[in-house]
């Protein structure tokens, strides 16, 4: 039986994007987020654009007409921090106290551009852990098949990032096409520098140790980077007489990034990261979060303004723990209220969006943003969390997020309200490209997936 | 309905009460500079505003009946490893001194309550001795519910961690050091020269570095524009030792080592603010008393290690006869929790007094920590950091049964207790749901297979 699934998972793997350049889904529901829901209405895709959207529009002549009638129509869907698309990449994972998932199991191919690590690093001055200087952009691998398993969730597009080692690398904006060249997917480039306080694995065994030496060398990275740019732009103004400054790719790598992301799970870490990045002097945004259910967090967030990237991978009880243990309050209670961090996040007003934290499968996903829904969020807010907020975090409001004219024709077609058990998505559009999704794997209402990759290998 | 939400808020809150006005009754009031007398001590924004036999009640304050406890100040530990996040060792290096502890306090580490439930008021955290010169340190308050800002010892002056002997040299050993895996690279030294060199090559740098800076000092205050060195996150703190603006607390077991370290501060120019553990301090207490050092040490805690067998419980006493101030720490979470009775040893072993004794857990780490202007005795003016046992305080039998800090109530052994069944009932509801949520997820006859493992 479970051989069958994954032989029908295969095939229907190659749903394939169709030629046509004009469509028109007319007679749909359409919840365009940056105004209100059209009951009834027509999106018209022109060249990977939304030409036009409303109840009375024109349909040109040579448009693919697609029946909407009975569909809701979404922005696709943006995932603000993942690793699809980065070769031999673990998803990226705030959570230290969740269990490592489904997700984690994606297969890897190892990283060649990790930096060789055979010698410990005996200082800051190694650059231990670091390759500030990738960007996610170079990296992208376009077999990756993540993309299509995202983009069956609904996912149109990914901030993705290089999350290996302390400073990982610069994310970059892509657009979720299965196309020939990773240049056509990205949106933009360089959208900041992903930064982890856990060393990762591959390192060796070097500096930093401990996290107080892990923030500290970020710290060092800092200064030295502000030190480096006063000391290239008096070199630049005159060089004679000047010793020549060494060039340094990780300073470099920093200086070029727009913003930092910084992890923070628990409200202690909320406050110990939002002043490191005050004293830093960077743009940040945080990830994980899920203790900003607490209300000093939110007060936190407020008073910083700092935007939030709330992990969908809701901390869950400890598979195969001894039963006579028992967990704290604190930690029971982070379990429970979690998932209601988006809608008191929404009604505290604090700028957020939520991220896959390495949910790969529609099914984990739809759960998980159920569960934010289910805790009193709103239906429209949820995606709102997931198109244009994320969009706005980063700036691309103007082009991705929302269904409106002349943004791209980033779509996702569906049979029922998003996020519902029973709904099917139908069709998803990137860069006004139509997908299929391939078939679930496991029908509904049959108890919880079993499908994780690789299961019968 | 806003007057009972008031009075829920209030019954539930984690974070206590703001600082009011309290009379502390009828106590037998154990001074410490002061002497000992039954009477009373108002506590009035913080700080103690008034103490003696008899003194006037100010309008509006809670009387708290002292009768037949004993108050006295909050203790003071001058070594433990509490409240701090995600490791206490920076141990990849031999100088880890761009280190510091306070990037990584744990405000909601429970220890802090728990040590707060043995009468401790400030601690000072320090980081741990793989390292000749290890991480930055600093004092905390042990304001439980307050943020990691809050819980900073504000004005006490900074803090830095040394080591010497087995700990430091053991991580050059390639058998295996404190990581153990005879894989990772021998880290220098691997001897107790090496760990004197270590410590000396440091300051040399730290003093190269300190001229780079004086000069560009220089250069500014003469109106020059000049590049301003780079800023090294090691030798920040080893310029503040130079500068007498960071206190040394050094680890130290052994007669020969502590006058190592000694004679190494004095070539460079420095003071030892502690030496920690110093087992071996009664040996070379005079040395130690000549230097200024003061000396936290353990009751009656030895032989754990070759360096640590030539110890005595005599040594706090012995050191105290020559002239050093000593004080007992703990170094430990369970022990912190009754440092009081740790004190009343150096009563059984040497025969100091009452005062004497309480003085070890309570001013002499204060004056240790340069914060005796605050904090360590009884006395108007200074913090009301008071705990209120309901026994002779030195005494094993003796519970906490308050602890005030800056005049706020921070435990109060009556609402623990009377709390403890509604903690008990909010966690089984939580666990109950738990289980609920998860039976109904588990699909009929099987159990959840998240993940698709095990099959």
């Amino acid at each position: 039986m479970k051989k069958l699934a994954t032989a029908l998972l295969v095939v229907c793997a190659y749903a394939s994007a169709e030629a046509p350049s004009t469509f028109a889904i007319r007679n749909a529901r359409i919840v365009t987020i940056s105004g209100p829901i059209i009951a009834k209405g027509t999106v018209v895709v022109k060249h990977g654009l939304i030409d036009a959207v409303g109840e009375n529009v024109a349909i040109p002549p040579e448009a693919w007409v697609i029946d909407g009638e009975g569909k809701t129509v979404y922005p696709g869907l943006i995932d603000p921090l993942s690793t699809v698309g980065i070769p031999g990449a673990a998803p990226a994972a705030a959570t230290t106290t969740g269990r490592g998932g489904r997700g984690a199991a994606t297969p890897a191919t190892p990283a060649t551009q990790t930096p060789a690590a055979t010698e410990r690093a005996r200082g800051p001055e190694d650059r231990p852990a670091t390759t500030c200087w990738l960007i996610a952009a170079d990296e992208i691998q376009t077999s990756d098949r993540r993309i299509e398993t995202v983009r069956a969730a609904g996912f149109t597009t990914a901030v993705t990032f290089p999350t290996r080692g302390i400073f990982g690398g610069q994310g970059s904006i892509i657009d979720l096409l299965s196309g020939e060249k990773p240049g056509e997917m990205v949106l933009v480039p360089s959208v900041g520098q992903y930064i982890s306080l856990s060393r990762g694995g591959g390192f060796g065994g070097g500096f930093p140790s401990a996290l107080m030496g892990t923030i500290s060398y970020i710290r060092q990275i800092y200064l030295d980077a502000a030190h480096y740019q006063l000391v290239k732009d008096a070199y630049a103004k005159d060089p004679r007489g000047m010793a020549r400054p060494e060039y340094d790719r990780a300073l470099e790598g920093v200086i070029e990034s727009k913003r930092i992301l910084l992890p923070a799970t628990r409200l202690v870490e909320m406050d110990r990261m939002l002043r490191f990045a005050a004293e830093l002097k960077q743009s940040t945004i945080l990830y994980g979060a899920h203790e900003s259910y607490r209300p000093e967090a939110t007060e936190l967030l407020k008073k910083y303004g700092v935007p939030v990237l709330v992990s969908l991978r809701w901390p869950e009880p400890p598979r195969d723990a001894n039963p006579e243990d028992v967990d704290s309050l604190r930690t029971l209670e982070t379990r429970d209220k979690a998932p209601s961090a988006p809608a008191l996040l929404q009604k505290a007003g604090v700028k957020y969006a939520l991220y896959s934290d390495g949910l790969d499968q529609p099914r984990d996903l739809q759960r998980a943003v159920k569960k934010a829904i289910d805790a009193g969020l709103s239906r429209e807010d949820a995606i709102r969390a997931l198109t244009l907020a994320p969009a706005q975090i980063y700036g691309v409001a103007d082009r991705v997020g929302s269904i409106e004219k002349g943004k791209i024709a980033n779509l996702v077609v569906t049979n029922g309200e998003l996020f519902d058990d029973r709904t099917k998505i139908e069709m998803v559009f990137v860069d006004g490209r139509k997908y299929t999704p391939a078939a679930e794997a496991a029908p509904a209402g049959r108890g919880p997936a079993t499908d994780g990759p690789g299961g019968d290998r | 309905m806003t007057k009972a939400k008031l009075l829920w808020a209030a019954l539930i809150a984690i974070a206590p009460l703001g600082a009011e006005t309290f009379v502390i009754k009828n106590a037998t009031v154990m001074t410490v500079t002061r002497g000992t007398f039954k009477g009373s001590v108002v506590v009035k924004d913080g700080k103690i505003a008034d103490m003696g036999e008899t003194v006037a009640t100010p309008a509006g304050a809670t009387v708290i009946d002292g009768t037949g406890q004993y108050l006295i100040p909050g203790i003071i530990d001058c070594h433990s490893h509490i409240a701090a996040d995600g490791g206490i060792n920076e141990g990849s290096v031999s100088v880890s001194s761009m280190v510091d502890i306070r990037d990584v306090i744990n405000p909601e580490d429970i220890a802090i309550y728990r040590a707060l439930a043995g009468g401790v008021t400030t601690a000072n955290i320090l980081h741990g001795s793989a390292n000749a010169i290890g991480g930055c340190t600093l004092p905390l308050k042990m304001r439980w519910g307050k943020d990691a800002q809050g819980m900073i010892f504000e004005g006490a002056t900074p803090g830095i961690k040394f080591a010497l002997g087995e700990n430091p040299k053991r991580a050059g050993n390639p058998q295996g050091g404190r990581g153990g895996a005879a894989t990772v690279q021998a880290r220098y030294p691997a001897t107790r020269m090496g760990v004197e060199d270590t410590i000396r090559e440091a300051f040399n740098e730290a003093k190269a570095y300190k001229a780079d800076w004086d000069e560009y000092n220089a250069k500014v205050a003469r109106g020059e524009h000049p590049i301003p060195p780079r800023k090294d996150l090691k030798l920040e703190p080893l310029k503040e030792v130079l500068e007498g603006k960071r206190f040394v607390h050094a680890h130290c077991y052994r007669a020969d080592e502590i006058l190592m370290l000694l004679r190494v501060a004095d070539d460079y120019g420095f003071k030892i603010r502690t030496l920690q553990h110093v087992l071996e301090g009664y040996k070379v207490a005079k040395e130690i008393a000549a230097h200024g050092a003061g000396a936290s040490t353990f009751s009656d805690w030895w032989s754990y290690k070759a360096e640590a067998f030539d110890a005595i419980p005599y040594n706090a006493a012995l050191m105290t006869k020559k002239g050093v101030v000593v004080s007992l720490n703990s170094d430990d979470a369970e022990l912190m929790r009754h440092l009081n009775s740790e004190a009343g040893k150096a009563m059984k072993y040497g025969g100091m007094s009452e005062t004497e004794a309480l003085a070890m857990v309570t001013l002499n780490p204060a004056k240790q920590l340069g914060i005796d202007n605050r904090v360590g005795s009884i006395e108007v003016g200074k913090d009301a950091d008071l705990v209120l046992y309901d026994k002779f305080p030195l005494s094993d039998y003796a519970k906490v049964q308050k602890v005030l800090i800056d005049g706020t109530v921070y435990f109060d052994r009556d609402k623990e207790v009377s709390g403890r069944p509604a903690k008990q009932a909010e966690k089984q509801k939580l666990i109950d749901k738990e289980k609920q949520n998860q039976q109904r997820q588990q699909p009929r006859g099987g159990r959840a297979t998240q993940g698709g493992q095990g099959e």
